[in-house]
């Protein structure tokens, strides 16, 4: 069928071209090219090919979900795909972006063998796991017990006289409870637990503890195991609980590459607990990556649909306009296309960043560790909150057909939600950010100082910001200048650490303990580390512009750089007047700009979103499809829900009829 | 596989700790909930009899399909007609309003009553006559088919077209395109019989706009569908899995003269058009339907979801707060309750905002009746403004309490994952709330220029002849506690909002461009105003009701607390709005956020018996993080053990046997 004609003249219209954005977008037109390779590679073999997951129960989604993983685990080999950005991409186009049985085995059991395994049990571990005969995953969650992992109850108890570490589950809130592929998929896990070795606690390690026969799958004695139940997404995954009862297993399955239990119970203590941190960093580098890519999506699908949607009249007596045309539509979309081009930016950012410091994690410089460990905490929770709340806000402006499974965007937003709980709670994220701005502040004020991205409290020693001070900076805020908004960005970020620092330790005058002056300026804490963070994206997408050569591209990127901090401003207008970094005309001003930049961005809305470059099938959305053919593709789509199977439902000759009959 | 001894039935002693410093009567805040003690009693009384008949049982809901969710609805909408009989209830009693709330709306033939309600007000009084014996009686189930797949809130942008014959005397019914399909009507997919469908009237060629017409489109024999139509259900959505949404395709399907709804406009045999009586009431149907669905669709899932996430915040523990002490309940985290006592505020504060529609609503529908339409464009405004607010608001709201259950909010067990996707549905249906809140803005903004010139406005909105040009008079942190500052502060940033719209849009206007384009480009604007506007009446009306409570058995100080919390959450989390032209200082602003989080500390305390006064069963709350007695592990471990998924899955044999096994050849 032929392209919709509103979407044509929609790309018709656009001023730049959208494969110059999607190099940019993937790293260069090399890196584009592969990525197409590597998708078309998936969509055109028939294995990969399956009815439409909406239509499927949960077990029937967990099988194709098993069926295809352990041919993506084949395929990959066959064509010796081996980066990992590359198996990333494989991966994703394999499950439609949804998370799948084998994540946590190739994602945390094979690289956390490869990290914390002693030579001795890579060789007995990791080909068996690299070949599948072992499947694995990693259980460190308890029911009572997340983030707070020092809390974790489950127990491994050192006994010398067979050389055995004895697990133990001792209470409700002790069972292990949502490690992905741990239900129904993995015969071995790695267990998080606390180590008591000569009637002493050390501490959370790490063991590889077998909980399924070999052969059979069934559980083995002393292990209960089992699936969680239905989740709000996450249908592919089998997340599980885990319960132990004084199971053995042999001293050698301490992951004993850094701290150790000697056969007689000697517990030798790690060198440096640090290095965990690069993990963490690493994970939630890639999850501000999916904020992007997730919001990046639901903007695809609401900016399309928006474009073929008509409704109502602007014009007495014209035909109805595309709902793309109403400035309150526009109001709810382009501000979050501008946020999934700066969450990319920032994602880019943070994978580079974290490569180069890694390089210099191996080679034992961790200087820069803390402030990437306190920026990427920060970034993940504002990233991940505002794409959360912005895949809402498309499927919203999707009216009642967002609100259906054939728009995709139900799918998209409850694989996405979890993101914000999962790898460190976002309140929690926040306040770490928070400790370290915390602690930089305190090294200014005590005459040090600070570098990176907190380098702007230097500033505050120097200039006490004092409402006079910065109200005779107001007239250099020029609005159409995102160099000069990132400086009013700073300024607000400077004003709050500064404000919750002193709070904080007005706190600490009144109480005794630190933890509750910490506790009761929580609010504001998180409020700095948003502003810092809302500073950093700034900063960031402004500085991307500067690497744009071409000329087109380069404009329509700054228009959406101006609207993305323009529309922050606009949104937090209270902090930048209460500051008295802005006046009350100029955020007047800024409101009446974001307006007229929306107007300025509407023709080039669709050829933005295509050059996000999704596939139909990666999109999975029958409203954001490329084509535009949305009504005729919902009416197929329908026809194949299970309702329909039969002309007539069962339930009219149990239950209607009879009543039919009776009354 | 069990735990040694079931937990279930004593009370955790973290939630029974919770209860014993409560601060007011619990049962006084729910009878003052429920409008009295005597309606406390009929409502448990439904409860109970609804919540011990095994066949209104929702226990394995969270684990069925879509066809078991639909077949088990069907079921009990049979069933329910059975009870009611048994229990003497009928539609006009005082139980009937708790059935829907006791059943937690998961039953079918919903749509039935809307059939039934548009042929009375729509419908002759022949057609009534006709038409209302049968649906009472369940010889046909009802829908109503309005939507089409590409129309929506615009009604005359529908596309279904219905052609008069005047040689046969049938309108000829027709779907001309795929976007005309009717697409969304409840209960159509698989069990209305008959529908009341909305299509453009056609008599010799010319259209007459948008009209009902009572439509029969499956046998009443067999159930197929009839000659002409082609009908079945639109596929899974977020929620609703009970209810068999669907599409309705029309190919030349005649009906009679008789079956166009003609209390308004008839259709004479010799094709003439007739119009009679006033359309206004129209309107009153679509306020009536807006106001009706706060209350079951709306507050009650946003007061469970502050439930389960409040009781859950206080079994809870994690990392400490003090070191060398217990690990910490969440809900003793500033962030945390930040995160939920405003949301129970809001609760609060909006079940007084739906006291107040009601109110009016009754006052406005004896005026009808005396033939006075004169309160019908506030009404509207009012209703439409706060369905939009109060729905928006309250979505978001069990979002975040979702959200602030962590890890195990996202389980279905929780409950709140399909609270969350049936309460945002209604952000949707009866009028999409951007709109609606334009409509809202449509008058205030005429209201605006009425009381600028001088002319008598609606009570509500008198405020808008008196733009003050002051300062907010408040001094420390205790004035902000006062609701004259409060309603002051939020009355200057509607009026200052609504004043500066239309300024603008006259500006634009006098600058040449054509109305309705000023109109767009002032919408965003014009939506803040409307929403400042309703936020301004709430905050009003709450203390209003606060100052009327008994001050016995501390409910009306606890309510003023709530009151103040609800007022100064909505200053602090919109301070632009407020520091905007001065009115309010940068630090008076430290004032407001001060007096906010101390607010926080003080309903802490209360928080728990504050849910507890929602009187929500166990069985009603259908959660394994909100139960009343708080054994929060042991639930979710024991409910787990049911999932299908733990039965034996064929996935083993088939894909991962040879996968553990190396028969896949390849690896």
């Amino acid at each position: 069928m032929s392209v919709n004609a509103d979407l044509r003249k929609e790309r018709a219209a656009a001023t730049f071209q959208p494969e110059l954005l999607t190099h940019i977008l993937d790293g260069g037109p090399e890196r584009t090219r592969r990525r197409k390779e590597i998708e078309a590679l998936v969509l055109n073999d028939p294995d990969f090919q399956h009815e439409d997951l909406n239509f499927l129960s949960r077990s029937q989604r967990y099988e194709q979900a098993i069926r295809k993983s352990s041919l993506m685990v084949m395929k990959l080999r066959e064509y010796g795909i081996a980066d990992p950005e590359e198996i990333y991409w494989f991966k994703s186009f394999v499950h439609r972006g949804r998370p799948e049985p084998l994540d946590l085995h190739l994602g945390m059991f094979l690289p956390t063998l490869l990290t914390q395994a002693t030579p001795e049990q890579q060789d007995r571990f990791f080909m068996p796991a690299w070949n599948l005969e072992i499947i694995g995953t990693y259980a460190q969650t308890e029911m009572g017990h997340g983030t707070h992992l020092r809390g974790l109850e489950t127990t491994a108890t050192y006994d010398p006289s067979t050389q055995e570490f004895i697990l133990n589950s001792p209470t409700v809130t002790s069972i292990k409870w949502w490690p992905g592929g741990l239900g129904k998929t993995s015969n071995h896990a790695i267990v998080l637990a606390q180590l008591y070795t000569q009637g002493q606690c050390k501490g959370l390690h790490a063991f590889i503890v077998p909980i399924r026969q070999l052969g059979t799958h069934e559980p083995l004695p002393g292990i209960t195991v089992g699936d969680i139940g239905p989740k709000f997404g996450y249908d592919e995954m089998d997340n599980g609980y885990l319960k132990m009862d004084n199971f053995r297993i042999p001293r050698e399955n301490m992951l004993m590459k850094y701290a150790q239990v000697e056969p007689d119970g000697t517990y030798v203590k790690p060198v440096s607990d640090k290095l965990t941190y690069g993990t963490m960093v690493f994970i939630r580098s890639l999850i501000v990556g999916d904020s992007a890519r997730s919001l990046s999506r639901a903007c695809t699908i609401a900016i399309r649909y928006s474009a073929v949607r008509h409704q109502s009249e602007l014009k007495p007596g014209e035909p109805e306009p595309q709902i793309l045309d109403y400035q309150t539509q526009q109001y709810k979309l382009f501000p979050l296309l501008a946020t999934a081009y700066a969450f990319h930016f920032v994602g880019a950012y943070i994978k580079d960043t974290y490569h180069r410091i890694s390089g210099d994690i191996s080679t034992g410089d961790l200087s820069e560790l803390p402030e990437l460990h306190a920026l990427t905490a920060g970034l993940k929770a504002f990233t991940s909150w505002t794409a959360n709340a912005g895949i809402e806000e498309c499927r919203m402006a999707c009216g009642g057909h967002g609100y259906s499974r054939c728009s995709g965007i139900p799918d998209i937003y409850v694989t996405f939600t979890p993101s914000c709980t999962y790898e460190g709670e976002n309140t929690v994220m926040m306040l770490q950010t928070a400790r370290f701005l915390m602690k930089s502040y305190t090294q200014v004020t005590s005459g040090q100082q600070v570098t990176g991205m907190v380098s702007y409290l230097n500033d505050l020693s120097r200039q006490r910001i004092q409402p006079q001070h910065v109200a005779a900076r107001t007239v250099t805020v020029r609005i159409n200048d995102p160099t000069s908004l990132v400086e009013a960005y700073k300024s607000r970020a400077a004003r709050l650490v500064e404000s919750a620092a002193k709070n904080l330790q007005a706190e600490l005058n009144h109480r005794r303990s630190k933890e509750d002056a910490w506790n009761r300026t929580s609010v504001d804490l998180v409020r700095a580390s948003e502003a810092h963070c809302h500073y950093v994206i700034v900063k960031l997408f402004t500085a991307k512009l500067a690497e744009v050569s071409d000329a087109a591209v380069h404009a329509v990127l700054t228009n959406l750089c101006l609207l993305y901090a323009l529309f922050g401003i606009s949104r937090n207008a209270g902090d930048f007047l209460q500051a008295g970094i802005l006046t009350s005309a100029q955020i007047t001003q800024v409101n009446q700009h974001v307006k007229e930049l929306l107007a300025v961005i509407r023709p080039n809305a669709v050829a933005l979103v295509d050059s996000f470059d999704f596939h139909d099938v990666h999109l999975g959305s029958v409203l954001g499809r490329y084509d535009g053919n949305v009504y005729e593709n919902m009416f197929e789509w329908a026809k194949k829900s299970p309702l329909n199977k039969t002309q007539v439902h069962e339930s009219f000759h149990k239950h209607l009829k009879p009543m039919q009959a009776k009354l | 596989p069990a735990l040694t001894g079931s937990a279930l039935g004593s009370v955790n002693p973290d939630l029974a700790s919770e209860r014993q410093t409560a601060s007011f009567c619990v049962e006084r805040l729910t009878a003052l909930l429920d409008g009295g003690a005597e309606q406390t009693r009929i409502r448990r009384a439904v409860v109970e009899a609804i919540e011990s008949d095994p066949v209104f049982s929702r226990e394995n809901q969270y684990f069925q399909t879509q066809n078991e969710r639909y077949e088990a609805a069907v079921r009990k909408a049979v069933h329910l007609q059975k009870k009611m009989h048994e229990m003497g209830w009928t539609e006009n009693g005082p139980e009937y309003k708790y059935i829907y709330r006791a059943l937690s709306g998961d039953v079918a033939f919903l749509l039935h009553r809307v059939f039934m309600r548009s042929i009375s007000v729509l419908g002759s009084d022949k057609q009534v006559a006709k038409w209302i014996p049968l649906a009472t009686q369940h010889k046909l189930i009802g829908s109503y088919a309005q939507t089409e797949l590409g129309h929506g809130t615009y009604l005359q942008g529908l596309e279904t077209t219905a052609v008069f014959d005047t040689a046969t005397q049938e309108f000829i019914l027709n779907t001309p395109k795929i976007s005309a399909m009717k697409w969304w009507p409840g209960d159509m997919g698989r069990s209305a019989t008959h529908t009341v469908v909305f299509a453009q009237l056609y008599i010799h060629g010319k259209c007459y706009g948008i009209h009902p017409f009572i439509l029969q489109i499956r046998s009443l024999q067999d159930h197929s569908l009839c000659p002409g139509i082609t009908a079945g259900d639109i596929g899974p959505k977020m929620n609703f899995e009970h209810t068999d949404n669907g599409y309705l395709l029309l190919k030349s399907v005649r009906i009679p003269r008789e079956n166009m709804l003609s209390k308004f406009c008839e259709v004479r045999p010799d094709g003439t058009y007739v119009r009679q009586g006033s359309q206004q009431i129209n309107y009153f149907t679509m306020t009536t339907v807006r106001i009706s669905l706060i209350s079951d669709e709306v507050l009650t899932p946003f007061m469970k979801a502050c439930t389960i996430a409040i009781r859950y915040s206080v079994v809870r523990r994690q990392s400490k707060l003090k070191p060398g002490e217990q690990e910490a309940k969440i809900l003793d985290y500033q962030t945390q309750q930040e995160k939920l006592l405003p949301q129970l505020a809001a609760a609060y504060a909006f079940h007084f905002t739906n006291n107040y529609l009601q109110e009016l609503f009754n006052r406005g529908y004896a005026e009808i009746h005396r033939k006075n339409f004169d309160m019908l464009p506030e009404l509207h405004a009012l209703s439409s403004g706060f369905k939009a607010v109060i729905t928006q608001h309250c979505t978001a709201g069990v979002e975040i309490c979702l959200r602030a259950c962590g890890g195990h909010g996202y389980s279905l067990l929780s409950g709140l994952p399909s609270l969350y996707t049936k309460i945002l549905a209604s952000c949707i249906y009866e009028g999409e709330n951007t709109i609606l809140l334009l409509q809202t803005a449509r008058f205030l903004i005429k209201c605006f220029m009425a009381a600028s010139a001088g002319q008598p406005v609606p009570p509500s909105v008198t405020y808008l002849a008196a733009m003050k040009h002051g300062k907010c008079p408040a001094k420390n942190k205790l004035d902000f506690l006062s609701p004259d500052i409060y309603i002051e502060a939020y009355q200057h940033a509607a009026v200052r909002l609504t004043s500066n719209t239309a300024a603008k849009l006259q500006d634009l206007i006098q600058s040449g461009v054509k109305k309705h384009d000023a109109w767009n480009q002032c919408t965003v604007q014009l939506v803040q105003a409307a929403k400042a506007h309703c936020h301004y009446i709430a905050v009003k009306n709450f203390a209003e009701t606060v100052e009327k409570l008994e001050t016995k058995a501390g409910i009306q100080k606890i309510m003023k607390h709530l009151c103040d919390l609800f007022a100064l959450h909505g200053i602090f989390s919109n301070t632009g709005a407020f520091l905007h032209d001065g009115y309010t200082s940068a630090a008076q602003m430290d004032m407001v956020t001060a007096s906010y989080l101390d607010l926080l500390a003080v309903i802490r305390k209360d928080a728990v018996p504050l849910v507890d006064a929602f009187d929500f069963t166990d069985k009603c709350l259908n959660s394994a993080l909100g139960s009343y007695d708080g054994q929060v592990y042991q639930r979710l471990y024991e409910w787990a053990q049911k999932s299908p998924t733990n039965q034996m899955s064929p996935a083993y044999e088939r894909y991962l046997k040879p996968l553990l096994h190396n028969t896949l050849s390849k690896l």
